[in-house]
């Protein structure tokens, strides 16, 4: 694997980028690992470079049905934030937000995190009351969140209109500074390659179609579409498919799928500073540093695995980007698309052991899984080398539809659904 | 835009006029006090999620209000067929 660094960059620029190599090989499947992830999206991909990393199992292979960041993880709006209302929750994501810093060095490939703050609008009474207690609880909890004026929201995002007259009156906002954005493909290929030289096997194309379990039930390996692989570790990091493929191993999972929607402008200069989020009026939006406005919609209504949402669920979110931001009126929208997401009844994910042994999962995330990706991958990656989960992901564990104590992030939180 | 044909009003109208209800023929438990954890587990969070043909309700909200049943593919999103509540599982 080469070094990344300003000089090779330089090296290479000389050659007119002619002679990079590939960034890690396109492996095919042997007949047993000691661990197999199925999903290759950043989620699976980090678990897979954190057990070689971190927990010394390197012989690991990550089965992707498709390619190689092809699903929800090149299809989000790369938003990263922590200021979850609950102690469970603000732990788990700003678990993923201090890996956040660091990684692009630690992976040596540049994942773009960057911090230009997640700023969250208040409409009405009910959101500045809502808001104002989410900053009090993450506060409580170390993760920053503070509140701005209307005036102040303002001079941190000029786009933004906040005049009383506005359909959406913007009463105050909530601003976490260390929210931000990161490059979504450079998280799947960072960890990817960095996986890979620590011995990992890639392997695309390869999608699982059933799973082997022994006579005490214990899970023995998988039947995939490029021949079966025996193992006694399974990690399921499938997002949207989940629960398919969780029915091989005999389990109902409590997860519906939904397609949620994103689209972005043709590109044009640096005009949006921050991110927005606006939960009442459904829309969020960041500039990507190729100079497209990124905006994100609400999940459509029904349960799909399409990879495509109705036209009505994005007109909606823009008529409401139009209001808020009135500058954005004339421009033209480039493309638009659909991932499935899983979404849990109480809106948390699931992350850790099931019924099953061997066969470890982390789904769940719903519309917010992008930014936990190093933090879901490093806490999978511990369930299954240690067999029982880490203290940030237990609560977060099956049973708790069981016994009730769910983490109600749905109603609570500070999250665009 | 999806065309649903409601079976009451027997006509073809757009999504927009009809709200999902979730998973269809999850029937709530005669004697709740009977009933396991397990089983609350069961009738309240699992659902289907099947990559594939599924059972849901939708009502006509902006329509005749009524609930109906459906079965629609959830991999091309077209609608098998609709039918009224209280007819059997098609």
């Amino acid at each position: 694997m080469t070094h990344h660094s300003a000089f090779s960059l330089f090296a290479k620029a000389l050659g007119g980028h002619q002679d990079w190599p590939e960034q890690w090989p396109d492996a095919a499947p042997k007949p047993a690992y000691d661990a197999i992830i199925v999903g290759g999206g950043g989620h699976g991909l980090g678990a897979a470079y954190y057990l070689a990393k971190k927990y010394g199992i390197t012989n690991v292979a990550v089965l992707e049905k498709g390619w190689i960041g092809g699903g929800n993880t090149g299809r989000n709006t790369t938003i990263i934030r922590s200021n979850y209302l609950y102690d469970e929750s603000a732990h788990l994501y700003d678990h993923a937000v201090k890996l956040w810093d660091g990684l692009s060095q630690e992976l040596n490939y540049n994942v773009m995190y960057s911090k230009r703050g997640v700023m969250m609008l208040a409409h009405n009474v009910h959101d500045v009351q809502s808001l104002q207690r989410h900053i009090n609880a993450n506060r409580l909890n170390g993760v920053d969140n503070e509140w701005l004026t209307p005036q102040q929201a303002k001079d941190y995002c000029p786009p933004l209109n906040i005049s009383p007259d506005a359909r959406h009156p913007v009463l105050g906002a909530a601003l976490q500074r260390r929210g931000g954005t990161a490059r979504h493909d450079s998280v799947a290929w960072g960890y990817a390659r960095a996986a890979a030289a620590l011995g990992v096997d890639i392997i695309q194309n390869c999608a699982v179609t059933s799973i082997r379990r022994g006579a005490d039930g214990a899970v023995e390996g998988v039947e995939t579409t490029r021949g079966p692989i025996a193992t006694k570790r399974i990690g399921v990091s499938a997002a949207g498919n989940t629960s398919v493929v969780m029915q091989m191993a005999g389990l109902d999972f409590p997860l519906e799928s939904y397609p949620l929607q994103a689209l972005v402008s043709e590109p044009v200069k640096p005009t949006f500073p921050c991110v927005v989020m606006s939960n009442t009026v459904h829309a969020y939006m960041s500039q990507s540093d190729k100079g497209e406005l990124v905006i994100g919609a609400g999940t459509d209504q029904y349960v799909s695995y399409s990879q495509r949402g109705a036209l009505h669920i994005i007109e909606h979110t823009l008529a409401a980007i139009c209001e808020i931001f009135p500058i954005y009126r004339r421009m033209r929208m480039l493309r638009t698309w659909g991932g499935i997401v899983d979404v849990t009844p109480d809106r948390s994910p699931i992350l850790g052991k099931t019924p099953v042994k061997g066969l470890y999962v982390n789904c769940g995330w719903g519309t917010g899984g992008f930014k936990a990706t190093p933090g879901a991958g490093d806490l999978l990656a511990y369930t299954m080398a240690k067999d029982e989960p880490h203290p940030i992901n237990a609560p977060f564990n099956l049973d708790r539809f069981r016994n009730g104590r769910l983490i109600d992030e749905a109603a609570a939180a500070a999250v665009a659904h | 835009m999806i065309l649903i044909h409601c079976p009451y009003c027997d006509e073809k109208r757009p999504e927009i006029e009809f709200a999902n209800a979730g998973q269809a023929h999850v029937a709530r438990p005669l004697d709740p006090s009977s009933q396991s954890d397990e089983e609350w587990e069961a009738y309240l969070f699992i659902r289907a999620n099947p990559r594939g043909r599924h059972h849901e309700r939708w009502r006509h909200v902006h329509g005749c209000g009524r609930f109906f049943n459906a079965v629609r593919d959830t991999v091309t999103d077209k609608f098998e067929t609709t039918y009224k509540a209280g007819e059997p599982r098609r």
